[in-house]
């Protein structure tokens, strides 16, 4: 038996949602009587955080605290419309709608504030901690909560925003089908390293280092946590996961978790990301998205280390000991592509 | 099917609930008694967001029939909540974010509250051991060991009782 080391490499130039209708997502904003808001979107957090996301982009367009912000997601039934949390999309589409909703939410909000103190609105600034004063005079303010609630109780207006993001449709060029299908790519490199055993045929990830460039990080906690999972989920598409481990044939596919397999928590490899940050033109405070985007060059990358460790190139997912040993079986051993 | 009575605690109050013969104590817990800490992953014990105490032990509470837990002490996520405050161990797992969507979590903190009563000072192959049986899929193991660890560190073990 013994252990060949490999290592592989990939990257991947990513596409923020698509183009398909536009790639359409609203956001309606609006002010309660105690002078929070709130976010109504349809779009859904499947748990990457969404959520905390829109919130922040709107405190941050609203110049009110995060605290002050509340977000309601997925009511497709009475919430404004969105294509979904799909294409790594979420970011990027929905946070430019809440951009625009808060925009115009914040306009009424300065405009009741202005009508309170007696200024022009366009005087007005708020310090993000919940206050609007008159610029180069903090004494003449007004707090978010007293200005929303004049708004509505005095001036009878809603303090409410609406906002879309659509970009405009793309039309295939009938000479050369030249399209613009995304309007944002996010990119990546990542080297992973591997360990294969000429005798099981098992490989095990040792190692993963990569460089992600997402745009501006809006939440740095988050995206990590986002690359670190998307790496084990990439990993675990590469080697364990598949629902018909004999395709096309159906036999012996998994129908729960006692057979599916995935990498438990004894199977992490430890990964060293490196956030490049170079803040999107179009995107939400710069934002794009690092959604999917952080499994998919897992799966290469690992496919390349198995070649370098063994010279046996796997190109049917996943990557399973069986696979690796009839391969090494058909060269005549392990075949080492060399040392890095 | 017959419906018998059964008494427990759970968190330390007293619970009298009526419950079916086959029905398990996730069931009771999240409809019987209202605790919905407890969360309803897979129904067949594979994935662990169901775990919760019993006398001190983990449970797959999908597992467990109802019945069996009569007089039985039950621990849940609910329960840790101390003074209206959070318990370290989840002050621990704040700190280091180890919750994405958050689905797991419970099962995971009660998986390592179990493995800290009775072992305060784990190294981390046994805290990745305690935890071989709950399923993270947003995949945040690291963070949470992590925490585990530092909720060690914390002295979370020694102070539960």
């Amino acid at each position: 038996m013994t252990i060949y080391k490999g290592r592989g490499f990939a990257c991947i130039n990513y596409p923020i949602g698509m183009n398909l209708g536009g790639d359409p997502s609203q956001a309606l904003v609006h002010s309660n009587p105690d002078g929070k808001f709130s976010v109504a979107l349809s779009s859904i957090d499947l748990g990457q955080g969404m959520k905390s996301i829109t919130r922040q982009i709107a405190a941050e367009t609203l110049g009110v605290p995060v605290e002050d912000v509340y977000v309601d997601t997925a009511d497709s039934d009475t919430g404004p419309h969105c294509m979904g949390s799909f294409a790594s999309r979420g970011t990027h589409r929905v946070g430019n709608a809440v951009i625009q909703a808060a925009k115009e939410a914040r306009a009424v909000m300065l405009e009741a504030a202005a009508e309170e103190l007696e200024v022009n609105a366009a005087d007005l600034e708020t310090d993000g901690k919940g206050n609007i004063h008159v610029r180069g005079a903090p004494s003449r303010s007004i707090t978010t909560a007293e200005a929303s609630a004049a708004a509505q109780f005095k001036h009878g207006k809603t303090v409410a925003g609406r906002g879309i993001f659509l970009i405009p449709l793309s039309d295939v060029d009938p000479e050369t089908g030249e399209m613009t299908p995304v309007s944002c790519y996010a990119h990546a490199a990542l080297v992973v390293d591997v360990e294969v055993d000429d005798e099981t045929g098992e490989v095990r990830v040792v190692q993963m280092n990569s460089a992600y460039e997402v745009g501006r990080a809006l939440n740095p906690r988050l995206v990590e946590q986002q690359l670190v999972g998307g790496a084990w989920m990439g990993m675990s598409h590469a080697l364990w996961e598949t629902t018909e481990p004999y395709y096309p044939d159906r036999a012996h596919g998994p129908v729960d978790f006692n057979e599916y397999l995935m990498p438990g928590p004894g199977d992490i490899a430890p990964h060293d990301i490196a956030i490049l940050e170079r803040p999107a033109p179009d995107g939400p405070y710069g934002g794009k998205g690092p959604g999917e985007m952080c499994a998919n060059p897992v799966l290469p990358a690992v496919a390349n280390a198995v070649f370098n460790a063994v010279g046996v190139r796997v190109d049917e997912l996943p990557i399973t000991p069986e696979k690796v040993l009839r391969g090494i079986k058909a060269n005549g051993g392990a075949q080492s592509q060399g040392t890095y | 099917m017959t419906k018998k009575p059964i008494q427990f605690k759970l968190n330390g109050a007293d619970k009298a609930v009526f419950v079916d013969e086959g029905q398990n104590l996730l069931d009771v817990l999240r409809r019987g008694v209202g605790d919905l800490s407890p969360k309803y992953g897979c129904a067949q014990g594979t994935c662990g967001a169901c775990t919760v105490l019993v006398d001190g032990e983990p449970y797959l509470s999908c597992l467990v029939l109802a019945q069996t837990m009569e007089g039985r002490q039950i621990s849940t996520t609910a329960g840790l909540v101390v003074d209206g405050g959070v318990d370290p161990l989840q002050e621990a797992f704040m700190e280091n974010f180890a919750a994405q969507c958050g689905f797991c979590t419970p099962g995971m903190l009660m998986a390592a509250k179990a493995l800290l009563d009775r072992n305060p000072k784990p190294s981390r192959e046994e805290v990745i051991e305690a935890i071989s049986g709950n399923i993270c899929r947003c995949t945040g193991y690291e963070p949470i060991i992590n925490a585990i660890l530092d909720a060690a560190g914390r002295g979370v073990g020694r102070r539960s009782a």
